[in-house]
C-alpha cells in the first residue's frame, strides 16, 4: 500500500496531492530558509494562525452572496487577506508601540486565532446540513479532496516554487549579511516583504494538506535541519528545500496508504525525523560529530600524559593510556615503554620544555596563546625559530 | 437575567474564565518583559501530547493523570528546546518551532490512531475548551453562594483553576524582589548571588503549571492570548511593574468577563439564537484591550515615554 502511494498508484488525487505537497514543502524549506537566517521563524506563527477569520469570513460572505461556501479558491483568498491583516499588525505593534517582535506575535496569533472561532462557532449555528468542514483547516485533511481542490494545491505548490527560484539570490544575499546586502545596492526592506509574502502564499496553499497550525513545520523545521549539513546561505536554502520536498511527497504518500494517518502531522513528523537524524549525524555540526571529536580529544591527553611519564621515568596506572599507547606500538601491555615509545617520550618532553620557554620570553607570546598541553612544537614554529628556542633552553638533557 | 438563571450557568464559567486568565497572565508579565512572550504558545501545544499519552496509560479522562501528563510534556518540550539550542547553536524561536509542532503533531497521530470514540478527547476541545459546560447544577441563586452543600457542587475545574491562580499569585509575591531583580537586569541580581538561571526555569516551571490547570479548563487558545494579551497590554500603560502587574490582571478579568458575556449573551442581543465560543470571544476581547493600549496607552512608545518619577 505504502509502495503504491509511493509509486503514485492511488489515484488521480492523491498522486496530486503527493506532487503538490512534495512542490510546496520544497518552497516551504527554502522560503523558510531565509525567514530562520533573518531570525523572524516564529513570524510564520502569527501569519498561520492568522488565516482562521479569513476563512471564516470568507464562507460567511460566500454563503451570504448565494455561494458554495466551501468553495476553495474563495475560502484560500480570505486567509490570504487575513493573513496580510495578521502580518501588518505583527509589524504595526513592533514599530509603533514599544512591544518586542515576539510578543506581537503571540498577540496577533491568539487574538487572530480566537476571532476565527468565533467566526467557526457562528458558521456552526448558520443552518443544518451546511456541514462546513472548516475544522479541516486546522489540521489539514486530503480525504475525501475534490479533484479541482487537488489540481488548486499542485499549481499554488509549482507556482510558489516558481517564485521562490525568482527570487532566491537577493534573499540569499539579504540572509547572509544585511548590512553587505544593502551596501550592495538591495533594497533590504522590500526583500523582506517578498519574503513575507512567500511564507503568505506558502501558508495559504498548505491550508488544506497540512493545516494552519502545523504549517510553520514545513517553514521551521527542514532549515534547521539543513543548517546542520552546511555554513553557506544559498546552500542551506538547497538543502532545506530538498528536506522540505522529501518530508511533503514521503509524509503524504504514507498518510494516503492507510488510515487514521492524518496528511498534516505526518508531513510535519516526517521532516522532525529528518531533523534528529542531522542533528545527531551531521559532520562537523552534529552530535555524533562532537562526541567523536571529544573521544579524539581525549585519547591524545591520554598519549601524551602517558609519554611524559615515560619520559620521567614514572609508573602508568591508568588502564586506558596503556592500551592506547600499546596500540601506537609505544609501550608493551605491562606499561614497559617500547624504543619507540622511548625516543617519543623523550620528544614529548623536550617539546614541553620547549613551550617552557616559549611561554616565558616575550617575543614567543602570539605562540604561547596556542599552548594546550597537547601539540608538537614543530606545527606551530618553524625550524630556525625551533633551533632558537633549543638555544635559550641550553644543551637537550639525557632523558634516558 | 435573574439570579436563577445566572448563577447556575454563568457564574462558574466566568468564576472559571477569571481565574485562568490571572493565573496566566501574572507569569506572563515577566515573560513578556524576559523576552519569552512565545513561550506560552509552546507550552500550550505540547500540553496535547501530554494530554493523549496519560489517556493511553490510564485508559480514562482523569484529571489528575492528564494534568500530570501534560506537566511532563511541558518539561520535556522545554528540555528538548534547551537540548536544540546548545546542541545545535540554533536561535530559541526556531529550536522552540521545531520542538513544539513536532510534539503537536505527535498528540494528533496519538489521538487518530487511538480508540477515543467513547471519550470526549479531541484537538477541537484541546484548542478551544469548554467554557460553557462549566456550569454549577446545585445552585439555585444567589443565595448558593452562601450554602455550603451546594458550592461543593462546583465544577471540579473550578477548584484546580482556583488553587492554580492561588499558588501562582503566593509565588510571585514571596519571590516578588528576585524576580524583579533578575528579569530587569540578570547581570546585577547573578552578582548579589541569586541563582538568576534557577529563577528563569522556576518562572517557566509556574508558567507551565498556570497554562496546564488552566487548559484543562479553558482551552489552549485562551491560555495563549492571557499569557500575553493583558501584560503587553499593560506594559503600554506604565514605566512601574507593579502597576504593569495589577494593570495585567484587570486587564484579564475585563477580557474573561467581557468575552463571556459577549459569546453567550451577545448573539441575542443582535437577534441570533445561538451563543458563539466562549474562548474564542475572550481571546478577541484581550486583543481589542491591547489594541486601545497599543492606541492609547500613555507608554506605548519605546522613546518619549513619561519618565518614572
Amino acid at each position: 500500500m505504502l509502495w503504491d502511494a509511493l509509486t503514485f498508484q492511488l489515484g488521480y488525487n492523491a498522486t496530486l496531492v503527493a506532487i503538490g505537497a512534495a512542490l510546496l514543502g520544497l518552497s516551504a524549506g527554502a522560503t523558510g530558509t531565509f525567514l530562520f537566517l533573518r531570525k523572524r521563524a516564529l513570524v510564520s506563527d502569527a501569519i498561520s494562525h492568522a488565516t482562521l477569520p479569513g476563512v471564516g469570513l470568507a464562507f460567511i460572505l460566500m454563503v451570504a452572496f448565494g455561494g458554495e461556501g466551501r468553495n476553495l479558491p474563495g475560502l484560500l483568498l480570505g486567509s490570504a487577506v487575513s493573513a496580510g491583516l495578521g502580518l501588518l499588525g505583527v509589524s504595526w505593534l513592533t514599530r509603533h508601540t514599544r512591544l518586542g517582535e515576539d510578543a506581537a506575535i503571540g498577540a496577533i496569533l491568539s487574538v487572530f486565532f480566537g476571532a476565527g472561532i468565533v467566526l467557526l462557532t457562528v458558521i456552526q449555528t448558520m443552518g443544518a446540513g451546511r456541514q462546513a468542514g472548516l475544522e479541516d483547516f486546522l489540521l489539514g485533511s486530503t480525504a475525501g479532496m475534490l479533484y479541482s481542490d487537488a489540481v488548486l494545491i499542485t499549481v499554488g505548490g509549482a507556482l510558489v516554487l516558481a517564485l521562490v527560484g525568482l527570487l532566491h539570490r537577493p534573499m540569499v544575499l539579504v540572509a547572509f549579511d544585511a548590512d553587505y546586502a544593502a551596501s550592495a545596492g538591495v533594497n533590504t526592506a522590500r526583500v523582506d516583504i517578498a519574503i513575507m509574502g512567500l511564507v503568505m502564499a506558502i501558508t495559504v496553499v498548505g491550508l488544506k494538506v497540512v493545516g494552519l497550525i502545523l504549517i510553520i513545520a514545513l517553514l521551521i523545521i527542514p532549515a534547521v535541519a539543513a543548517r546542520f549539513w552546511t555554513n553557506s546561505a544559498g546552500a542551506v536554502a538547497l538543502v532545506a528545500g530538498a528536506i522540505g520536498g522529501v518530508s511533503g511527497y514521503l509524509g503524504s504518500a504514507i498518510s494516503a496508504s492507510a488510515p487514521g494517518l492524518p496528511t498534516g502531522p505526518i508531513i510535519v513528523l516526517t521532516a522532525f525525523t529528518i531533523f534528529v537524524g542531522s542533528l545527531l549525524l551531521a559532520p562537523e555540526r552534529g552530535v555524533m560529530a562532537a562526541i567523536l571529536r571529544h573521544f579524539a580529544f581525549q585519547r591524545r591527553v591520554h598519549v601524551r600524559q602517558g609519554l611524559l611519564a615515560i619520559a620521567q621515568g614514572q609508573a602508568i596506572y591508568e588502564q586506558l593510556t596503556i592500551r592506547l599507547l600499546v596500540r601506537a606500538g609505544l609501550a608493551r601491555p605491562d606499561g614497559v615503554a617500547t624504543d619507540l615509545g622511548r625516543s617519543r617520550a623523550a620528544k614529548a618532553l623536550r617539546d614541553e620544555a620547549r613551550w617552557e620557554v616559549v611561554r616565558r620570553h616575550e617575543a614567543f607570546s602570539g605562540t604561547a596563546a596556542l599552548y594546550d598541553g597537547l601539540r608538537e612544537i614543530e606545527t606551530v614554529l618553524t625550524p630556525d625559530q625551533v633551533a632558537e628556542v633549543d638555544m635559550l633552553l641550553g644543551a637537550p638533557e639525557s632523558t634516558a | 437575567m435573574t439570579g436563577a438563571d445566572f448563577v447556575p450557568l454563568s457564574l462558574a464559567p466566568i468564576l472559571i474564565g477569571v481565574l485562568a486568565a490571572v493565573a496566566c497572565a501574572l507569569p506572563g508579565n515577566f515573560l513578556l518583559l524576559r523576552g519569552q512572550a512565545l513561550i506560552g504558545d509552546a507550552i500550550s501545544h505540547v500540553v496535547l501530547p501530554g494530554i493523549v499519552v496519560a489517556f493511553l496509560f490510564t485508559g480514562a479522562v482523569a484529571a489528575l493523570p492528564m494534568m500530570a501528563g501534560a506537566a511532563g510534556a511541558a518539561i520535556v518540550a522545554v528540555v528538548l528546546i534547551e537540548a536544540i539550542r546548545r546542541l545545535g547553536r540554533i536561535e530559541a524561536g526556531a529550536a522552540m518551532g521545531v520542538v513544539f509542532t513536532a510534539m503537536f503533531a505527535g498528540g494528533v497521530l496519538l489521538l487518530e490512531q487511538s480508540d477515543t470514540s467513547n471519550v470526549h478527547l479531541d484537538v477541537e476541545h484541546a484548542l478551544f475548551g469548554n467554557l460553557e459546560s462549566l456550569i454549577w447544577l446545585d445552585a439555585t441563586g444567589w443565595a448558593s453562594l452562601t450554602d455550603a452543600s451546594a458550592l461543593a457542587g462546583l465544577p471540579p475545574e473550578f477548584f484546580r483553576v482556583a488553587s492554580a491562580a492561588l499558588a501562582i499569585s503566593v509565588l510571585t509575591w514571596v519571590f516578588w524582589r528576585p524576580l524583579k531583580l533578575s528579569t530587569f537586569d540578570e547581570a546585577f541580581a547573578a552578582t548579589l548571588g541569586l541563582p538568576v538561571s534557577w529563577i528563569g526555569i522556576g518562572l517557566v516551571i509556574a508558567a507551565a503549571l498556570a497554562a496546564v490547570a488552566a487548559f484543562d479548563a479553558v482551552g489552549s487558545i485562551i491560555v495563549i492570548a492571557m499569557f500575553i494579551c493583558p501584560p503587553a497590554a499593560a506594559r503600554l500603560m506604565t514605566n512601574h511593574l507593579e502597576r504593569q502587574v495589577a494593570w495585567s490582571i484587570l486587564f484579564a478579568v475585563l477580557s474573561a468577563v467581557l468575552g463571556y458575556v459577549l459569546a453567550g449573551y451577545g448573539p441575542l442581543w443582535i437577534g441570533g439564537s445561538d451563543a458563539v465560543s466562549a474562548a474564542g470571544m475572550i481571546a478577541t476581547v484581550s486583543g481589542l484591550l491591547l489594541a486601545l493600549a497599543a492606541w492609547f496607552g500613555p507608554c506605548r512608545k519605546r522613546s518619549g515615554a513619561p519618565q518614572a518619577r
